[in-house]
């Protein structure tokens, strides 16, 4: 969808953090992204390539970790993960879930050379 | 030379929960329904306003923020019924933001009681962004299809009400509505479904009376 926009805000991340750190290059980039987020991998890793460009990042491995929808019930406390489009709590079959990982866009770690 | 590796932990769109949070907290503070609408380009979001505001008029106050890519013309459109409205032009973004609708916030009148964001056209990217509202609309209009909600689970998963536009058209196309609120109802159960023809004017009295007693609830604390 907007994965390029994403990745800009990613940038931002790696730039405050490379900074923080006095590191020249940001050699390793670990996202989570929620399989609800609408973020598209591989359009995740185009807009990467293309964002990295004349960043510290630019010659960064990109790795993305799926991460599969989380429920919460309300009803019993049971959690449930989910890896298909079945939104319902597992132990007591209560439909009244929250969703509570699944949507995310998380900069989880990056690997600094200074 | 040395290699080190951080952890970050930040969630991206975890800024926006938050700007939504502190926007469904002022609007409830202030006694205001929000409102964002969902669904294709065309398929009757202001067309469906226009109808809202003339049932409204004299009984309940609204305001509307538009989001577009480009033009004011849907603004245009809703002053032109007498209601405060507000163009957010995205200038190519696919979506609204919650910080976008918080920059209008402060203009928002304080005598308004239903606030609406119709959001830009597209049944992908806003499902994923909480602007802070209270109910969500998504619209699906006939000449669409009936066979939308799968194709695009999250928009509908998202929603509290279907609204099924255009039924002025049904004779003319093969949309089965009771098939289109199925399919939308097996993603997400519970989901209430209107069916309106703004144009005519058929059905909108239904949606205005529950969105009033959303608001009642609001009001009262138990929303």
């Amino acid at each position: 969808m907007h994965e390029l926009s994403l990745v800009a805000s990613v940038f931002e991340v790696l730039e405050e953090k490379a900074r923080e750190h006095g590191a020249a290059r940001v050699t390793r980039v670990v996202l989570k992204v929620g399989v609800m987020s609408g973020i598209v991998p591989d359009l995740l890793e185009s807009a990467f390539d293309i964002y990295k460009k004349g960043t510290p990042a630019e010659s960064a491995r990109l790795e993305i970790v799926a991460v599969s929808v989380g429920l919460r019930c309300p009803d019993c406390g049971g959690t449930t993960a989910r890896e298909d489009a079945d939104f319902s709590c597992a132990a007591c079959g209560s439909r009244r879930v929250e969703i509570v990982a699944g949507r995310e866009l998380v900069v989880e770690t990056i690997e600094l050379e200074t | 030379m040395t290699v080190k590796t951080i952890s970050v932990a930040r969630d991206l769109l975890a800024t926006n929960r938050q700007a939504a949070a502190a926007i469904r907290a002022e609007l409830r503070a202030r006694g205001i329904l929000g409102v964002n609408l969902l669904s294709s380009p065309g398929s009757g979001k202001t067309t469906l306003l226009e109808a809202l505001a003339d049932r409204f008029r004299g009984r309940y106050r609204m305001a509307v923020v538009e989001g577009d890519i480009e033009t004011e013309r849907d603004a245009e459109r809703i002053r032109a019924k007498g209601v405060p409205a507000w163009q957010i032009t995205t200038g190519g973004a696919c979506h609204l933001e919650a910080k976008m609708i918080g920059k209008v916030l402060d203009r928002i009148p304080a005598e308004i009681d239903l606030l609406f964001v119709e959001n830009v056209g597209n049944l992908v990217c806003p499902a994923a962004y909480d602007l802070g509202e209270d109910l969500r609309l998504v619209l699906l209009s006939s000449p669409e299809g009936d066979d939308k909600p799968a194709k695009y689970p999250q928009a509908f998963l998202s929603a509290d009400a279907l609204v099924l536009t255009k039924t002025d058209l049904l004779p003319y196309l093969p949309f089965d509505p009771d098939r289109a609120a199925a399919e939308a109802l097996s993603i997400k159960p519970g989901l209430k479904v209107f069916a309106v023809s703004a144009l005519r004017g058929d059905g909108v009295d239904g949606l205005a009376a529950w969105l009033v007693e959303a608001l009642g609830r609001l009001r009262s604390g138990r929303a």
